[in-house]
């Protein structure tokens, strides 16, 4: 019966891929700036302002609630100029449907609202992805590092530093590849 | 008396007709190097190898160490084994403060000795950042016999060791430096 639950779940994946796209961009328009399939699940990149009212709105659906919060993670490219981004993992237990939101902020501006009101499982991951990234989740209730010792003063994922231990003397470039 | 039995050499001395004089400092050196009780710090795969070390095919008890001390008040040696994150340095340091005095550190391992292959802003450099280390074991797990010979060197420090060690002016410095009060 389990593999007939299964080959239900992607046929219901398959639909919504069809059907979220065209779904968000009518209820967000310009706030929804991406939208594609990747590995077979939708991914939308969406403004910073939205992010919070795009998963608000994704939890609500009557057809699809996205009501479980499978991730919330950070990532860094330094190349671009909105570098610091949000990514989180939404499923819908009811129909097995998964899908993607990022979010993308500035190293000097970093700040986007926290999901920790509809999910209170992003407590911890945003402090996680605070504690590594250094972005800030607006209305979070403890936004401390979670991971690091608490005197760190980087945030050690950001490309910015390295990641080597810098207190070493011993250790020189040319020998050990640093 | 049974042969299979060894005893522990007697120190070197003034023997005679129902007496044996010989200095204090070697009588309670012999003592405490064959009942040195280990306290394990095992973090990771160095303190899987230190199982197979205390197991029945390796025996440290043969080396008056079977038991192990799970509380540092009564743990003679610490055997901090495996990769120490900086954010657990302070439970190492304050393990190792717990300890009374006369104590020893055995740090087994590429991780616990330099931080091993983990040169990275999470991990301590070895705990020797944070603790006085008595013996290094090198390896990366080190093998019980390398772990054995980390205990038997233990063993000469503690046999051979003045008994004023502990209050002299080197040591009181040597405990300044890493922070610890005395």
């Amino acid at each position: 019966m389990a593999s007939k639950d299964d080959s239900k779940g992607m046929n219901n994946q398959a639909q919504a891929n069809e059907k979220l796209p065209a779904l968000l961009v009518s209820a967000f328009g310009e706030d929804i700036t991406e939208a594609s399939i990747n590995h077979g699940i939708p991914v939308f990149t969406v403004h910073r302002n939205a992010y919070r009212k795009v998963v608000e709105f994704l939890f609500n659906l009557e057809e699809m609630p996205f009501r479980f919060l499978t991730d919330i993670t950070g990532i860094h490219l330094p190349d671009n100029k909105d570098d610091l981004g949000v990514i989180c993992h939404l499923h819908c237990l009811t129909s097995n449907v998964r899908l993607r939101i990022k979010t993308f902020v500035t190293t000097s501006d970093s700040h986007v609202d926290s999901l920790t009101p509809l999910f209170p499982g992003a407590n911890w991951m945003e402090r996680e992805t605070f504690d590594f990234y250094g972005i800030h989740f607006k209305g979070h209730p403890n936004l401390t590092r979670i991971l690091n010792m608490d005197d760190m003063l980087i945030h050690p994922l950001r490309k910015e530093y390295p990641l080597e231990d810098q207190s070493r003397k011993d250790k020189n470039d040319a020998m050990f590849g640093r | 008396m049974n042969n299979k039995i060894q005893l522990a050499k007697a120190p070197d001395g003034v023997e005679g007709a129902g007496f044996f004089a010989t200095r204090l400092d070697d009588v309670i050196g012999l003592a405490r190097k064959n009942s040195v009780w280990p306290l394990p710090f095992a973090t990771s795969c160095c303190g899987i190898e230190f199982m197979a070390t205390m197991g029945a095919n390796y025996d440290l008890a043969r080396y008056g160490s079977e038991r192990m001390s799970f509380s540092p008040r009564q743990a003679d040696l610490l055997m901090v084994m495996g990769t120490i994150a900086k954010k657990m340095a302070p439970v190492v340091r304050q393990v190792y403060e717990q300890m009374a005095e006369p104590k020893w550190v055995l740090s087994m391992g590429a991780c616990a000795s330099s931080g091993g292959i983990f040169d990275t802003y999470s991990v301590l450099q070895g705990i020797d950042r944070i603790i006085p280390v008595d013996v290094y074991v090198p390896g990366c797990p080190p093998r019980p016999e390398q772990v054995i010979d980390g205990i038997l060197k233990i063993h000469e420090l503690v046999a051979n060791e003045s008994s004023r060690r502990r209050y002299s002016e080197d040591y009181k410095n040597l405990m300044a430096s890493y922070g610890f009060e005395r």
